[in-house]
């Protein structure tokens, strides 16, 4: 299998569909569409056929890139890398369709950038040396960026202009510790290496560990996005068009978490320990502030922003408290915070295409004449307060149980994040979909969802459902990797 | 398949109703009446009629039949162990008397609610949530494992909020169904961390094997127990509509009346009581929390009876009735009667629903008006829901005979000496039961005597479904009293007997009890004749304060709103911008203040530039010189 193939052909069909758009009008989105299709299709084909154990990671490219620095083109796989991998490729194809109509001008340039962002958030999920994973950081933020610049709302450049630069400021501080690191690769081994399985065998001592965690955490704790550095994130998303909230929420999030468990945990396993009362605090109050900051917003997508923030704050809590179960939970929330997330943006920007407001204030009533609509949008807010039998309940559950084992008091609190969700979740479904009618004008009539947006929502409830109902076709990978995280932490805790 | 024929049944029970709800959702308003009353009164059928079948089954031979459908997930434990969660289903005497009182009620309130419903332009809507919420109640009370419990519990939850709030365009309609649903889920929260607290002390979720970790790992009293045990009292009393959180039920009445009668009366509202119940073993080693329990039963049933003394609303009556209904279950199963409490549950779905239901046909026919000091002398005009009514309200004060004497009677007859009540809380139910009579009969006089009050013309209903339904509540609600053999039979292997105190009961212990609510009836008599009279004037409702505040709930709202709603609405609105973005965002803040003073140097002026660069030159000029100087002089 070749990840390198589906990361190119990502980018050159969207360099394609580009180029097409100017021949045929109207005619790359089929060819975004197509691509991605293709790809993913590759792509699950691919790896069923790998016959490969990705248990632990596999090195699938190993190339050398800038000889005298030693840096390689170096991709590898494990199941956490091809479960993000596959919810990317998935919400690409929802990306697509909820684009379909949205986007009138530069249509060609646009769907360049989509492919770019998600052949660069693919590159970040697979990448295994360090200086290429910093590469593929800037490379999927610089479409994003462009994304919500050039096809955002009303406030967009200035958003634009804010996630540019959180994350840059950030990632300094990450590619700071990388260096560092690979310095101390030197001393260690007389050779610079950027190879992240060479770190893994460094022997670090623990204040300097703890500085180079801290380095990696800031970096990843803005893309999750965790209090008190989130405040990018409900602005981006505001201004974002509908695929690039669905794209930020669905998948940009879950890199912050990848690089908490990937780098964070693994590289750092004692200063993490040490760090970890702080994390999980930060992580509860997280949960609680962005549920209470979700019920005071009136905008539809900012208040689905701090949920967001809010459910990033269970994966932090659960990540940090070193327990396999927890474990388990926080990675099944980043499958099923990216479906359910992904599917509030693209109502919301359905609600936007129909009365072209995003304040709750002018919404209301729908229900009447969108109950199609209504359905789903109860469906996907039960989903966000963690209804039983939908994937996010088991995410929530896996990482509460887990989490209170080793951090029962802060576990306590997180849980009253279940009575924030529900308000939030309950303001927010009968704010827009229950009441009276309110008074818009001519365009008082909210049409229901066409064949397209069916579409898009069934396929996204009926994944939410079955992982509620059946959480093993996530689970099954994780129950070995979550017991040698474990291991290996309170291994390097003693 | 492998199972056998009844665990077949018994494994596809709960599911034709979702059946239902899938087509009825889906098909939605194609459907004709006709068509959508078949296939939801018939699903409900089928699971009503699984349920006889299975429940046959069970014998003192075999008092449990279990079924397993497939496994949900697996919690990891240490070392290679884990915890298995599945779908399964367990019978046993308590969910056997639970799922016939589901199906069965529930299927005479679908009958009902088919008939009463029938106009409604939403009809498919309204019985696909009917279906859908039979479904989670009947995979609540099958639940063989905690977490699928907890399923259920969350999913009757989401079921009765979106009846309350049916009716979404009244505002207040949708404000009642927000309070009811995150009212409950408070004490949701307070069950969820039992959960995780239990799971982290037992390594387990299956309730029979909880319950026997539990006696082998912890001994009465114990802290683990007592902690859990509480917690799980917290989601039972947000469930079952207890002090403290009991505030939502009264607003839930704003739902339509087949869903008060289902779901607020009969089976949502006391899957509280069932849980407790259900763990019984843990709560037994808590002796502590079952005083409680049986102090929260007492309060609530005292204040809920005063607080239904002073409505108006005909519904609200019955909300307040319910609530101090279920005060006594709790009492009950904090004496440690459970068979009692839960007897109680099924003559209480009985005739709760036989009221409700009546009072629906009734304000059906005075045109949607709930008032009680609008009806009056509907006795002569209403006579077939008048009697329906009148037994209702029989059962309701346990009179002699009548179902609810039995559950009633078996209830205060264990408190005096129960470990875990006393001759106080057996105090506070003879005084309850005076209220109950009391309340009652304001009830009945206000509005089948006296003179009529209404402008418009009576119509009733004629549907022959309407009153097969009530009729077969009536009868049910009449002999109920004949289960109780039945039931304390099949419930004794459920429940551990528990010895009582050796107290010298007094000998009048059960005369008084039998007598309390004749007193209350003669009392009321006397004390609303005037409500029974033909005066108009006498109807005024002009409450006094205290009335007023009685209505209103005994001010709890208030209260709530004051401590959390207002302060919680406050923050939110103070904290609307975000404090940590403007912290951030002061950064920006600060950058754009050093460009404008840069910018403003930009003037363009040569003159200016001259004298910046003269004036610079002088200052370096001078620095370096003094420099050297300095230099010079070390």
């Amino acid at each position: 299998m070749s990840i390198t193939l589906v990361m190119s052909s990502l980018f050159f069909g969207g360099a394609l569909a580009w180029y097409i758009e100017g021949v045929k009008a109207q005619s790359a989105r089929w060819i975004a569409l197509l691509t991605v299709i293709i790809v993913g299709f590759y792509f699950v084909i691919s790896i069923t056929t790998a016959g490969l154990d990705f248990s632990s990671l596999q090195t699938l490219v190993r190339l050398s890139w800038i000889s005298s620095f030693n840096i390689e083109y170096a991709l590898a796989v494990d199941y956490l890398s091809l479960v993000l991998v596959l919810l990317t490729l998935f919400l690409a194809v929802i990306c697509v369709l909820v684009s379909w109509q949205e986007i009138q001008t530069k249509t060609g340039f646009y769907y360049f950038n989509l492919l770019a962002a998600i052949a660069g958030i693919i590159g970040v999920f697979t990448a295994v040396d360090m200086f290429l994973f910093f590469f593929f950081w800037e490379v999927m933020l610089l479409p994003m960026t462009a994304l919500i610049a050039i096809w955002g709302h009303e406030n967009r450049h200035f958003a634009a202009i804010k996630f540019f630069i959180f994350t840059q400021v950030s990632s300094l501080l990450m590619l700071v510790a990388i260096i560092a690191m690979a310095t101390i690769h030197f001393q260690q081994r007389g050779q610079v290496s950027f190879f992240y399985q060479d770190w893994l065998t460094l022997n670090l001592p623990l204040s300097t560990s703890l500085y180079l965690m801290l380095g990696f955490f800031i970096a990843f704790a803005v893309k999750l996005p965790s209090v008190p550095v989130h405040s990018w994130l409900p602005d981006a998303h505001t201004q974002a068009p509908t695929a690039g909230s669905v794209l930020l929420a669905g998948v940009l999030l879950k890199t912050g978490a990848y690089g908490l468990i990937r780098f964070v945990l693994h590289l750092f396993p004692q200063a993490s320990m040490e760090f970890a009362p702080i994390a999980a605090t930060l992580g509860v109050v997280s949960i609680l502030y962005g549920a209470k900051m979700a019920f005071a917003q009136q905008d539809f997508k900012r208040l689905v922003a701090y949920s967001s923030i809010s459910h990033m704050g269970f994966v932090m809590l659960a990540l940090f408290s070193f327990n396999a179960i927890a474990y388990q939970g926080a990675v099944l929330t980043l499958v099923a915070h990216g479906l359910s997330s992904a599917a509030l943006f693209a109502l919301a920007g359905m609600v936007y295409s129909r009365i072209h407001s995003r304040d709750l204030g002018h919404m209301g009533g729908f229900w009447q004449t969108a109950p199609r609509m209504g359905g789903f949008a109860l469906a996907f807010a039960a989903a966000a307060f963690g209804l039983p039998g939908l994937a996010n309940f088991v995410a929530e559950f896996f990482s509460l149980v887990g989490a209170y084992q080793r951090f029962p008091l802060l576990t306590i609190l997180a849980a009253f994040g279940l009575v924030g969700s529900a308000i939030y979740g309950m303001v927010l479904f009968q704010s827009a979909f229950q009441g009276k009618e309110a008074n818009r004008g001519e365009s008082s009539k909210v049409d229901d969802l066409s064949k397209r947006e069916l579409l898009v929502f069934s396929s996204l409830l009926a994944l939410l459902i079955l992982i509620g109902f059946y959480p093993n076709i996530v689970l099954m990978f994780f129950q070995d990797t979550g017991q040698t995280l474990v291991l290996t932490n309170t291994a390097g805790g003693q | 398949m492998t199972n056998s024929l009844p665990e077949t049944v018994l494994a596809l029970l709960p599911f034709y109703p979702l059946i239902s709800f899938l087509l009825l959702i889906g098909f939605g308003k194609r459907l004709s009446w006709h068509m959508a009353a078949i296939l939801s009164v018939g699903s409900m059928a089928l699971s009503a009629i699984s349920s006889f079948v299975v429940i046959n089954q069970l014998s003192v031979q075999s008092p449990i039949l279990t079924v397993h459908l497939w496994n949900w997930f697996e919690l990891g434990l240490e070392g290679s162990l884990t915890a298995k969660i599945n779908i399964s289903f367990y019978l046993d005497g308590l969910s056997a008397v639970m799922i016939s009182v589901v199906s069965g009620i529930g299927l005479l309130i679908h009958i009902f609610a088919a008939a009463y419903m029938k106009e409604d332009e939403n009809f498919t809507r309204f019985m696909a949530y009917m279906n859908l919420f039979i479904v989670a109640m009947l995979i609540l009370v099958l639940a063989d494992n905690l977490v699928l419990l907890y399923l259920g519990w969350e999913g009757v939850g989401l079921c009765s909020f979106l009846l309350i709030g049916f009716w979404y365009q009244e505002k207040a309609n949708v404000l009642a169904a927000r309070k009811a649903f995150i009212v409950t889920r408070v004490g949701d929260t307070a069950m969820a961390i039992g959960l995780f607290m239990l799971f982290k002390e037992l390594g387990q979720f299956n309730i029979n094997a909880l319950t026997e970790n539990a006696n082998m790992l912890w001994t009465v009293g114990d802290d683990a127990p007592y902690w859990i045990a509480l917690l799980l009292l917290g989601g039972a009393v947000g469930k079952s509509a207890q002090l403290p959180l009991q505030t939502w039920l009264p607003d839930a009445m704003a739902g339509p009346t087949p869903v008060s009668a289902l779901i607020h009366a009969a089976t949502m509202v006391t899957a509280g009581v069932y849980l407790i119940a259900r763990m019984n073993g843990i709560f037994l080693l808590a002796p502590e929390v079952m005083n409680y329990v049986a102090w929260l039963g007492a309060t609530t049933l005292l204040l809920a009876g005063i607080a239904a003394l002073a409505q108006n609303d005909i519904k609200r009556v019955l909300a307040y009735s319910t609530m101090s209904q279920i005060g006594y279950m709790m009492l009950s199963l904090g004496a440690g009667a459970f068979s009692a409490g839960v007897f109680h549950l099924m003559t209480h779905a009985f005739f709760k629903a036989l009221l409700f239901l009546t009072a629906g046909a009734i304000i059906l026919a005075l045109h949607h008006q709930q008032n009680l000091f609008k009806m009056g002398g509907l006795l002569k005009r209403l006579p077939f829901e008048t009697a329906l009514f009148a037994i209702g309200l029989v059962c309701l004060m346990a009179l002699p005979g009548s179902s609810g004497f039995f559950s009633k009677e078996a209830i205060i007859a264990q408190l005096w000496s129960s470990n875990t009540a006393g001759p106080m809380l057996w105090y506070c139910a003879i005084f309850g039961a005076l209220l109950t009579s009391i309340y009652s009969c304001r009830l009945f006089f206000l509005a089948f005597m006296g003179e009529k009050r209404f402008d418009h013309e009576l119509q009733p209903s004629s549907s022959k479904l309407l009153k097969l339904s009530l009729i077969a509540l009536a009868v049910l609600s009449l002999i109920g009293g004949i289960f109780a053999n039945t039931i304390e039979l099949s419930l004794s292997a459920v429940f551990p007997s528990i010895e009582p105190l050796n107290l010298d009961e007094p000998h009048w212990l059960h005369s008084v009890a039998i007598a309390a609510p004749f007193v209350g009836i003669l009392f009321s008599w006397f004390y609303f004749s005037n409500y029974r009279g033909s005066n108009k004037e006498n109807y005024q409702d002009n409450p006094s304060a205290l009335v007023l505040f009685c209505r209103l709930g005994l001010g709890f709202d208030r209260l709530y709103d004051l401590l959390l709603v207002k302060p919680y609405c406050y923050l939110a609105r103070l904290n609307k911008n975000d404090l940590f973005d403007q912290l951030i965002m002061l950064n920006a803040w600060y950058v754009g203040i050093c460009h404008d003073v840069l910018k403003s140097s930009q003037t363009g002026k040569l003159r200016w530039y001259a004298a910046a660069i003269g004036l610079a030159t002088l200052l370096l000029l001078l620095t370096l010189n003094i420099e050297s100087f300095s230099l010079e002089a070390s």
